[in-house]
């Protein structure tokens, strides 16, 4: 009278499998999440430099200035940067890997899309951050109305 | 009744089979159709929008060598080529955007997938509405531009 066990059928011994992340997942879910912020974020600055007031012809340095005299567009164009750039680079990354077949192509495709993406990013953010709206070098006439107190 | 009974055990009198002919083909999610015409349009509009957002990192980091050097590049900007080039980059980021919620309805939303096709006549649809909303404003633009209206 003694209780039997019965293995459960067919399960063979699996060996443990090694968890690696999975970065085409984590890049196909970057790409929603990102396009979602990158809705508000760049349709909110197409209506601000393209539509509101005079459009693209009130665009120039003083107008910049003015803009990045608040912190709140400095974040706004440093997450459009950063999410942006990261959006197109991967795509670029999914383009390249459908057409270029030749493995010497698609390497220096897929390297010339990293170092280009590192580059702009480093030099996006410190354009932002080492911004100066009243520069020395300045020429009469291009500095926002804010700088006379200099 | 032996016909009667014999009736009800015998097939059913021979009906021609309808055989419809073939339709045209219906295309899948990927493949023909909305589904591929959606995901031809993201593609090409993506690359165009890629390419631009590259040039925009480099002109406006001129901001950072003088006002006169930012002043003179984007007021290239403002010429009627490029303000039509504008027009073009608003349009391409419009598809891309709209189609961009749809493919994540597609994804996320529980019943997408079934729906794709109503979602990508809606993103077209939205799609006209956001051009010839910004369409006549860039348009007046340019023209003041090009009559000497500057900033104002």
């Amino acid at each position: 009278m003694t209780t039997e066990t019965i293995p459960a059928p067919r399960s063979s011994y699996t060996p443990p499998r090694k968890r690696r992340v999975n970065w085409e997942k984590w890049g196909w879910l970057y790409m929603r999440v990102s396009g979602l912020f990158l809705v508000v974020l760049i349709f909110g600055h197409l209506f601000v430099n393209l539509v509101s007031g005079a459009g693209v012809r009130a665009i120039d340095f003083a107008f910049v200035a003015g803009k990045w005299a608040d912190p709140f567009w400095m974040v706004w164009d440093t997450l459009m940067l950063v999410l942006a750039l990261i959006h197109g680079a991967n795509g670029m990354r999914t383009v390249t890997n459908d057409y270029a077949h030749r493995p010497i192509l698609r390497k220096t495709l897929l390297g010339a899309i990293l170092v280009s993406t590192v580059v702009l990013l480093v030099l996006g953010i410190l354009v932002i951050y080492t911004f100066d709206p009243c520069p020395s070098n300045a020429i009469a006439g291009t500095l926002p109305a804010f700088c006379k107190a200099h | 009744m032996p016909e009667n009974s014999a009736g009800t055990l015998a097939p059913p009198p021979a009906a021609k089979p309808k055989i419809k002919p073939p339709r045209r083909f219906a295309g899948t999610l990927y493949r023909g159709r909305e589904g591929m015409w959606s995901w031809v349009l993201h593609r090409i509009t993506g690359i165009a929008i890629y390419f631009f957002l590259l040039v925009h990192i480099l002109d406006t980091s001129i901001v950072r060598i003088s006002p006169q050097a930012y002043n003179g590049v984007i007021n290239e900007y403002k010429t009627p080529l490029m303000g039509l080039g504008e027009l073009a980059l608003v349009i391409a980021i419009g598809f891309h955007a709209l189609n961009g919620l749809r493919i994540i309805l597609i994804d996320f939303w529980s019943v997408g997938a079934r729906h794709q096709r109503l979602m990508f006549v809606i993103v077209i649809l939205l799609w006209i509405v956001l051009v010839a909303g910004f369409a006549p404003r860039q348009i007046m633009n340019i023209i003041l531009e090009a009559q000497g209206h500057g900033s104002a």
